[in-house]
This record gives C-alpha cells, structure tokens and sequence, in this order.
C-alpha cells in the first residue's frame, strides 16, 4: 500500500471539498483497501466518511425508501422495511460477499465495487481499465467470467455486484452530491458500459459523493426472486444471476423487470423485452421467448459461450420461481 | 518526502476498547487493524491468512460484529470496542464458543481457528442462524483448509441457542 494522508470530515460539505483526482473517499474499504493492496488503486489521500450523518433507512413521502449510504450491507439486507418491502433486494445482497465483508460494507460503497477481472487485479499486465489504451488481455486470455452482453474490444469486465442488480431492477434512484450541489442519477444511469473508456465505472465525478439511494413505492414484494449461479455454494462471485420481480393480475403480467448480473459492465436490463411481457399470461413460453430475446445480441468469448445458455435457463428459472413457486 | 508530507503522513493516536481495556495507540494511515494487533500489540491470535478478506483467518469482533481485520485500517476504528480470540475468555474459563470448539474437535491444523471462533460468536450476536444450513450459509465468510467445517458446524449448531438467549458483545466484562 502505499503511503497516503487521511481526514475524517464530519459534514458532507466538507467532505466534498476535499475530493479530488488524487483522493478517494472510504467507507467499509472492503473492494478499495484490497485495490490499494494491490497496487491498483494509489489514492495520495484518504477521505473517511463514517462521520457522516448517511445511516438512516427511512420512509419517504411517496411510499418508498431512502437508505442512507453508509447504511452497511448486512444492516440494510436485515432490516425490516426492506425485508418485508423489498425481499428481492434482501436476497440479492445476502447472496454476495461474507458475512463480514456485509457487516463492513456500505450502501454507496457496493455501487462503486470494481470488477473482479483478473488482469484488471495483476499489475503486471495490460489492461484498459487500469491503464487506458495499454490493450485488454482478457478479451484473448482466460475470459470465462467475462461479459457476454454490452462488452467493447477495449473491455470485456462485468460488474461484480449482487445488490446492484436488484436495485437495477427496483428502479433505484442514486443521490450524489458534489461541489456543484447535489444531483438524483436513475439506476440505469448510473453505472456505463465499458466504450472506448472503460476507466470509468458510473457516471460520478471525482467530487461527487454518493449520499443515499432511494427505492419506489413496493410494488414487486409478492413476486420477486434473485437467483445467483456461482461456481461454489456460497462465497462466489456471480457467473450468471437473475432479479426477477413480476406484478401479477391473477395469472397476467401487469409489470415486470428483469435485470442480469455477470454478463455485462453494469447490471444487465431490456425494457423492449420487459414491455413485451406485459399483458402476457404467466408460461414457460412467454419466459423462455423473453430469455431468448434478452439474449438475441449476446456475444460469447473464447471460454464463456456456456453463459448465454445458463443466463437463458437462470432467466427462465427466476422468473418462475418469482411468479409460480417454480412450477412453471 | 517533503517536510509538508512528512507531517500530512505522521501517525496518529486513536482510543479504542480492545478486550475490555482502554488502549491509546499511534497508528500510521496505512496500518491495518490487523497489523495493528500482530505486529504492534502483540495479539497474535488473530491470524494473517490471505491478507485480502477472502479466508475469514483475521475475523474480530468491532462493536459486536465480526468484521476482517486485514481490510479494516486501524485508524478508522478510533473509538471502537474490539474484541480479539485473546478477549473472549473470562480468565481461566473459556467462552462456550471455545470449550464447544474443543469438545466437537473443531479444528486440525488451528491456524483458522481463531477467526471461526470471533466468527461465530458475531454469528451468535446477529440471531440469524440456528440450523445446520443456516450456520452453513452464514459462516461461509470463513474457510478451513484441512476441511474441519463438519466438526466446526457442530460446534457452533451447540452454542448458538444458549448465546441466542443471551447475545454477547464477546469479551470479559461486556
């Protein structure tokens, strides 16, 4: 690691005056101290923000929720408005990390994990994310965990985050709050897809702070399913998983979002696809024909072509045990 | 190094609880809270595993709950209340999590030891598990290399409706 300064600045005016190119702020520091242990991530400065009054989860006005960003992964997964409102996003994030890594990590802290490409964490080997226009190895290397969807030839990284994927698929809302003022960035918005700057991992500048994130009004609780699929039981970043959350009338699909983890640089959503399962009756076939068009541009690389079939079956699977227990 | 930087970098005093003693440490930034407590204050019972939160070796209890030293800096726990394995005894008698450990035979080599004890007494405080999957899940944070998870599992399945009934901050005094 190595050397930097630190402060703890105990408003967020404050806090945000100090950032810059140079300094990065820390939370649970669970993806950010292991980068600077690695070599990857040199911040000259340390900004911490565990002072900061951002660990509420609080109701707002219109129905839904907002969770402060330093609201810790395992409180926010445990805690009741969410369990009983928003089970998808429970599940989704008690399927990442440890149950430490979820004590420590916060709520902003989990939008801005970096993925977990190999050559992204060697530093002795090129790569398009850590060092701009240097090549991506991954793209002609060992790339069974790498994207099928979105991916560009400077990089084939997806994004590593459970939570992220049913807080695409909830409709989240990202409060951040720079210099400038502050600013509500969409879900969808938020996080980019690699282009030509696969550098950059969402939409924040370098002094913009994430303060809270903000769900809507429940509408999906009755219906909601993540299903992740992983290469061990427990422990395991995601290969492929699915957020599938359906609003049902009777047997009909009055809404649905469906959102993928580990196949593309953000979490993974067609609204084309979604909008062609409303007014649909709940069947294998819809959900298959809505697998299949979701997966209509995937792009396999040398190692991961397996993806494309297992994120048909996950999606199909999830979508099902959301809406009928699985006996679809 | 500048002289300007040499002071930005200087070590800083923080205050923490550390098994039920007030201590005041300096610390650079950059020290962990691990490296703080091997290398600085001597409490070699928490182990450096993988050094990067993926073996559970260096699990502590901070306020409670169990947390990766190795990734945690040392100078963001001013103020904290840890606990350490070195903690959990009241004197010459072992924490039931300890004396399960060694009845069920939890452990061959015991260097993971340690952290699946403090593990498991965070799970104990969070109320979540009960069952034999429920421990599983929740103590995948966790691993043991000679593979001792059944008899760990054991262990652990034993304590937990007593500590359940009686949450535990860990540590003598608490």
């Amino acid at each position: 690691m190595n050397p930097f300064s630190y402060s703890k600045p105990s408003d967020i005016a404050q806090a945000v005056n100090l950032a810059g190119p140079a300094s990065r702020f820390i939370a649970g520091g669970t993806n950010l101290l292991d980068l600077m242990k690695e070599n990857i991530a040199r911040p000259e400065h340390l900004i911490d923000i565990t002072g900061l009054p951002l660990k509420d989860v609080r109701a707002t006005d219109s129905g839904g929720v907002m969770i402060g960003a330093l609201v810790s992964n395992a409180d926010l997964a445990w805690h009741p408005l969410i369990e009983r409102d928003y089970p998808l996003l429970s599940q989704a994030i008690l399927a990442g990390a440890s149950p430490q890594l979820r004590n420590m990590a916060s709520t902003g802290g989990n939008l801005l994990q970096r993925t977990r490409c190999y050559y992204f964490y060697d530093s002795t080997v090129p790569c398009n994310k850590r060092e701009p226009g240097t090549g991506c190895p991954a793209k002609d290397g060992l790339n069974r965990i790498h994207a099928i969807l979105g991916a560009s030839d400077a990089c084939v990284a997806t994004h590593p985050s459970d939570m992220c994927v049913a807080l695409a698929a909830l409709e989240a809302r990202v409060h951040v709050q720079g210099r400038a003022g502050a600013r509500v960035i969409e879900f969808a918005d938020f996080h980019r897809l690699p282009g030509d700057a696969p550098q950059r991992d969402n939409q924040l500048a370098d002094d913009e702070l994430i303060t809270a994130v903000e769900l809507p009004a429940p509408r999906f609780q009755q219906h909601s399913h993540y299903l992740k699929i992983r290469d061990r039981a427990s422990y395991a970043f995601a290969l492929i998983s699915v957020a599938a959350a359906v609003e049902l009338d009777g047997d009909v699909i009055r809404d649905v979002r469906i959102a993928l983890g580990g196949v593309a640089h953000k979490p993974w959503r067609d609204t084309a696809v979604e909008q062609s399962l409303k007014g649909q009756p709940v069947s294998r076939e819809n959900f298959v024909a809505a697998a299949d068009a979701m997966l209509r541009d995937a792009q396999p690389l040398a190692h991961n072509a397996f993806k494309i079939k297992l994120a048909r079956r996950a999606i199909v699977r999830a979508l099902s045990d959301a809406t009928l227990g699985g006996t679809v | 190094m500048s002289a300007t930087n040499e002071q930005a970098f200087a070590g800083h005093s923080i205050a923490l609880t550390l098994n039920g003693q007030t201590r005041q440490v300096d610390v650079q930034p950059w020290t962990t809270l691990l490296d703080l407590l091997r290398e600085q204050l001597d409490l070699v019972g928490t182990k450096k595993g993988c050094d990067h939160g993926q073996c559970g070796a260096c699990t502590v209890l901070r306020d409670g709950k169990r947390i990766n030293a190795c990734l945690t800096l040392a100078i963001m726990c001013d103020g904290a209340e840890l606990t350490t394995i070195e903690g959990l005894a009241d004197g010459d008698t072992l924490h039931p999590m300890q004396q399960a450990f060694i009845k069920h035979d939890a452990f061959q080599c015991g260097y993971c030891t340690p952290g699946q004890i403090c593990s498991a007494v965070g799970l104990a405080n969070e109320g979540r598990a009960s069952t034999d999957d429920e421990v599983k899940e929740l103590m995948s944070g966790n691993l043991c290399r000679c593979g001792a998870y059944s008899n760990i599992r054991a262990a652990v399945v034993e304590v937990l409706p007593s500590m359940n009934a009686a949450p535990d901050q860990g540590g003598r005094g608490q």
